[in-house]
């Protein structure tokens, strides 16, 4: 094992930037006078844009640090810009989001941010326990965050009962991290995979790691069955929050997910890849049904999101089929895509979730939808774009993002898996389609006051414009996403 | 042949009009998208001298690399199939917009930009070379029309749209799936033309066609898939159903002709008595439910059923008659039910009913409009002389070269076409009308004669002069022919008799037509055998 050396902080400064602005908010958020707090947001997002703009400069040099306990390389630097893209988002959205919500607390950014440190280090990592270790600052910011809401008995519902299946998933996915380590003797990656080389699950305790981790990861993936928290937590927790850990989360946990298993269990592909074929199927089936009978739009888009996570295990389950038959880099990168598509359509839904008014309490109801195009017709217009690009219908990015995962799927010699999946998402169409329905079609019984409109406000248009321009322009011209994705999967060979 | 992207304006043109709309009021919307559709179609009206009938390539082609990695290309280009059918559709819309210029009273704009983006589309599908751009048109369509049935339609219209949404959309998810393994078997190719040169293996062939099937048979819409087609149709607005009608239906077939024939020929023959089957059923059934319609749009739906089967029948017949004939059927049953959809929206601007018991007599108060609601009744049933006469013979010819007890059954749906048909004339036109609604019959505006006075004119100068059609998709279809039947030594040897023999005594048999019309004598140059020789692509 090399000894640390001074250079491998450079290396890590974006990390370390988002933990120092988090402390800066931290420290200064009992300081200020409150007219200034709202400094702090613009802090915030201006670490951010260091960051993003660091991680692109660390693009074309790949390099490992800390003896090998973390990698910058194509692939953290993908996740990673699309993940301080998404903190970037959250915070601009929560700007309006918390003064609506009348929520004054200056930590939520640095919660916001120490949940984005973790995140960047679980896809960085290439040793399970800084796996372990991103896992956990994410999960734990996360808890606090969806808790924000104090007054509101949802919202605590929602944080102890993340906090409570959060732990024992994190509890799973560290026993199986440590009965790896007794199958293999090792908790870095690159060595666990020499190490599995040519064995098979026939090993109990390499069968018993394998599934812990699968467990472990699909809790933190939401995928049935292990996606009991979702609905609650995504309904109870505040809406920036939810848009956050529906998209930011969900990503990250893509991440360090596809390298463990592609990377480190990648001797193992065509055993693992059975278990995720059922989650993937259960996770289709069970995510666009239940989304079906939903009235509460959080609920349907967090069982939606469930739904998405599935469509992305396709090009996982790809990954492992494609032995001889196909190139597997086509999974991964399907999956990357497919995360980065998703996050624009989610995060721009929710955002609009978030900022729909009746009277002072949120509309979140499909009802509250109801005449949307009569009243505010762009917010409409957005939310159709947004739908219409979740049910996978082109020439939006939701339907680039499916071509790739069924083509891999396809690739890979399993049609019938694209076929279920094609049906399945046009089951989807039908839930997605209805808030169109409501929102064009159906006349609100009067227009009070207290009848539910977007508060628009300069952040918040922003957090729009990015997502529609994202779901627009990767929908029809999505070649440089697509090659993007293609050289992140290098590294993972 | 010019190198100026005709095509890409054709396609995008409208689609830009759909966002200066908005630059505008409501008046304002009406105009522009006026301008907008007929700058379209005189754009497209040049293309039909331009485009040069003695080839099967495709013209005014242009390529340019859209997605890198898998190669997707964006790559448009016209044959003979997608000349008329793209100039059907230019031909369409401005009459589209007209129709809706006071029937559409709120969401103007809105409205106005649904048929532009529904304009751009159609044109894209029809002119579209590569699998994916292709599915990228037919499903863009889907939201567009949605809208259009959904905000615009009659009173049972949301379970319209959403019952039209989900047929179309469920069946176009089996359509990418089939493009995806063409994709891996046809050598790592998006390409049209190059997907419809390959072989693939016969079980594969079998399963992708049930995935086209899936996708054609319910846009068409086939026998046990056309329950959305009366609820569309009857609920969406003139404007809308005159589009369903006449240019949606024609994807299916146009996918069928396309697609599935040349690029899977051995399964198109092993389902043609499946198709067949499904094909008389819809022409029988589609018949006999339209006589029952008290419906004028419930009407017009079902005989859409009935002629569509013609459609789908001649194109599995696998000959020059057959196909031929059955693109003239699609352009034709465009029109016709176009012109009678625009004459039920006409009628219901002025009674509010659509029922035929509301709307009788109609002759006395509305001459003008009667008469075009006769030619074009007359042309549904295929009276010599109007254009469904030469399809519809040339669909029952090809088919009685192949086929004879299916030629035999067809000939019912035309006989019951003439049943529904004049039946619906005689109440509607010569019936008594009631006093109550005579004063709101007045006869067609000047607005409305510009919109009716095209097709008939179309409906004559097709039914006369099909020559020039058929000269221009001849070359096509006879590529496709090749393909779909493999040049083994023993069909190589038995292929120029049964097509061509018979050829003659048809072009007798319509040579009696003339002393219908104008008197000029009619060459069937699309079927007479003087150029019997197939060109290879």
């Amino acid at each position: 094992m090399t000894a640390f050396s001074p250079s491998d902080l450079l290396l890590l400064l974006p990390e370390l930037l988002v933990i120092a602005a988090a402390c800066v908010v931290l420290v200064l958020d009992p300081v200020l006078p409150s007219h200034l707090k709202d400094g702090l947001a613009w802090l915030s997002l201006g670490t951010l844009a260091v960051c993003m703009g660091l991680i692109s400069s660390q693009m074309g040099h790949p390099a490992s640090a800390f003896g090998g306990m973390v990698a910058i390389d194509m692939y953290a630097c993908f996740w990673k810009l699309l993940l301080c893209a998404v903190a970037g988002l959250t915070v601009l959205l929560s700007y309006s989001y918390l003064k609506e919500e009348r929520l004054y607390f200056s930590e939520y950014y640095a919660f916001v941010l120490l949940s984005l440190c973790g995140m960047m280090v679980m896809v960085s990592a290439t040793d399970l326990l800084a796996i372990y270790l991103g896992t956990e600052l994410m999960s734990l910011s996360l808890y606090v965050l969806a808790g924000l809401k104090r007054t509101e008995p949802r919202s605590l519902e929602a944080s102890a009962k993340y906090f409570v299946l959060g732990a024992f998933s994190s509890g799973i996915l560290l026993y199986g991290i440590s009965l790896l380590y007794g199958a293999t003797g090792s908790t870095r990656l690159p060595a666990i995979a020499d190490a599995v080389a040519g064995r098979s699950l026939d090993d109990p305790l390499l069968l018993f790691a394998t599934i812990l981790l699968a467990v472990g990861f699909a809790f933190k993936l939401a995928v049935v069955p292990f996606h009991m928290w979702t609905p609650d937590v995504y309904q109870g927790a505040p809406t920036s929050v939810t848009a956050f850990m529906a998209v930011a989360s969900k990503a990250a946990s893509f991440g360090a997910f596809l390298r463990v298993f592609a990377e480190g269990l990648s001797g193992l592909r065509t055993d693992w890849s059975m278990i995720f074929l059922l989650l993937c199927i259960a996770t289709l089936v069970l995510g666009n049904v239940v989304a079906l009978v939903q009235t509460n739009v959080k609920r349907m888009l967090a069982y939606s999101s469930i739904a998405h996570a599935g469509y992305a295990l396709i090009g996982v389950v790809a990954t492992g089929r494609m032995g001889a038959s196909g190139d597997s880099a086509h999974g991964i990168s399907s999956v990357l895509l497919y995360l980065a598509l998703y996050t624009f359509m989610t995060f721009g839904a929710f955002a609009i979730v978030a900022m729909l008014r009746k009277g002072s309490l949120e509309g979140e109801e499909i009802e509250d939808f109801t005449g949307l195009a009569k009243r505010q017709p762009v917010a409409a217009l957005l939310m159709l774009l947004f739908m219409v690009s979740l049910a996978g219908i082109p020439p939006t990015a939701g339907f680039i993002g499916k071509f790739y995962v069924f083509m891999a799927a396809v690739e890979a010699g399993m049609t019938w898996l694209a076929v279920l999946a094609l049906v399945f998402a046009a089951v989807s169409a039908y839930y997605y389609l209805r808030l169109v329905l409501v929102m064009y079609m159906r006349e609100p019984a009067s227009i009070t006051a207290d009848s539910p409109r977007l508060v628009l406000s300069p952040t918040l248009s922003i957090v729009l414009a990015c997502a529609v321009a994202g779901v627009v322009i990767f929908g029809i011209y999505p070649d440089p996403l697509i090659q993007l994705a293609a050289q992140a999967t290098l590294p993972l060979k | 042949m010019t190198h100026f992207p005709w095509l890409t304006i054709l396609v995008f043109l409208p689609l830009a009009g759909a966002l200066v709309l908005y630059l505008a009021k409501d008046t304002g919307a009406r105009l522009i998208a006026l301008a907008v559709t007929v700058a379209d179609l005189l754009i497209s009206i040049p293309l039909w001298w331009w485009f040069d009938p003695s080839s099967s390539q495709m013209q005014f082609a242009e390529t340019a690399v859209w997605i890198s990695s898998p190669k997707i290309h964006y790559k448009l280009g016209l044959d003979g199939i997608s000349l008329p059918l793209v100039l059907m559709t230019t031909a369409l819309m401005p009459l589209c917009v007209l129709i809706s210029w006071r029937s559409i009273e709120t969401g103007v704009r809105n409205f106005m930009a649904m048929l532009l983006i529904m304009e751009g589309a159609m044109i894209g599908v029809f002119v579209a070379l590569d699998f994916v751009l292709f599915y990228v048109f037919w499903e863009a369509m889907l939201i567009p029309m949605y809208l259009l049935i959904g905000m615009w339609g009659g009173p049972n219209r949301l379970y319209a749209a959403v019952k039209f949404f989900l047929y179309t959309l469920a069946g176009s998810v089996l359509l990418l799936v089939g493009i995806l393994v063409l994709y891996f078997y046809g050598g790592h190719t998006f390409d049209i033309q190059e997907l419809s040169q390959g072989a693939y293996p016969h079980t594969m062939q079998m399963w992708v066609f049930l995935a086209f099937f899936a996708a054609f048979a319910v846009k068409v819409p086939m026998f046990p898939f056309h329950t959305w087609l009366p609820d569309a149709h009857v609920e969406a607005p003139t404007a809308g159903s005159v589009i369903l009608a006449s240019v949606l239906l024609k994807m299916g077939t146009y996918g069928f002709l396309r697609f599935s024939l040349p690029m899977l020929p051995d399964a198109s023959q092993a389902f043609t008595p499946f198709m067949v089957v499904l094909s008389i059923v819809a022409i029988v059934y589609g018949a006999y439910m339209a006589l029952a319609q008290a419906d004028l749009k419930k009407l017009i739906a079902y005989s859409s059923v009935s002629h569509m089967g013609f459609v789908t029948l001649g194109l599995f017949m696998f000959n020059i008659q057959g196909i031929e004939g059955a693109v003239m059927q699609m352009v034709n049953h465009g029109i016709t039910t176009g012109g009678l959809f625009l004459c039920v929206g006409m009628i219901y601007e002025r009674t509010h009913s659509r029922q035929i018991a509301d709307n009788v007599g109609l002759t006395k108060p509305m001459p003008r409009y009667a008469t075009c609601l006769v030619i074009f009744a007359l042309s549904s049933l295929g009276l010599p002389g109007t254009n469904s006469f030469v399809g519809e013979f040339m669909v029952l010819a090809g088919t009685f070269l192949v086929n004879k007890p299916a030629a035999a059954l067809a000939s019912l749906g035309i006989i019951l076409a003439a049943a529904y048909m004049l039946w619906m004339v005689q109440r509607v036109a010569f019936g008594v009308p009631s006093h109550a609604l005579l004063p709101k019959l007045h006869d067609v505006s000047p607005r409305e004669m510009a919109i009716l006075a095209p097709l008939v004119v179309l409906v004559f100068w097709i039914g006369l002069f099909p020559n020039p059609l058929l000269t221009r998709m001849h070359a096509s279809v006879e590529k496709v022919i090749t393909r779909t039947t493999p040049p083994t030594p023993a069909t190589a040897m038995q292929r120029p008799d049964p097509l061509v023999r018979p050829v003659q005594s048809e072009t007798s048999a319509l040579g009696v037509m003339p002393q219908l019309g104008e008197g000029e004598p009619l060459s069937f140059t699309g079927v007479t055998p003087d150029t019997p020789e197939v060109r290879q692509p």
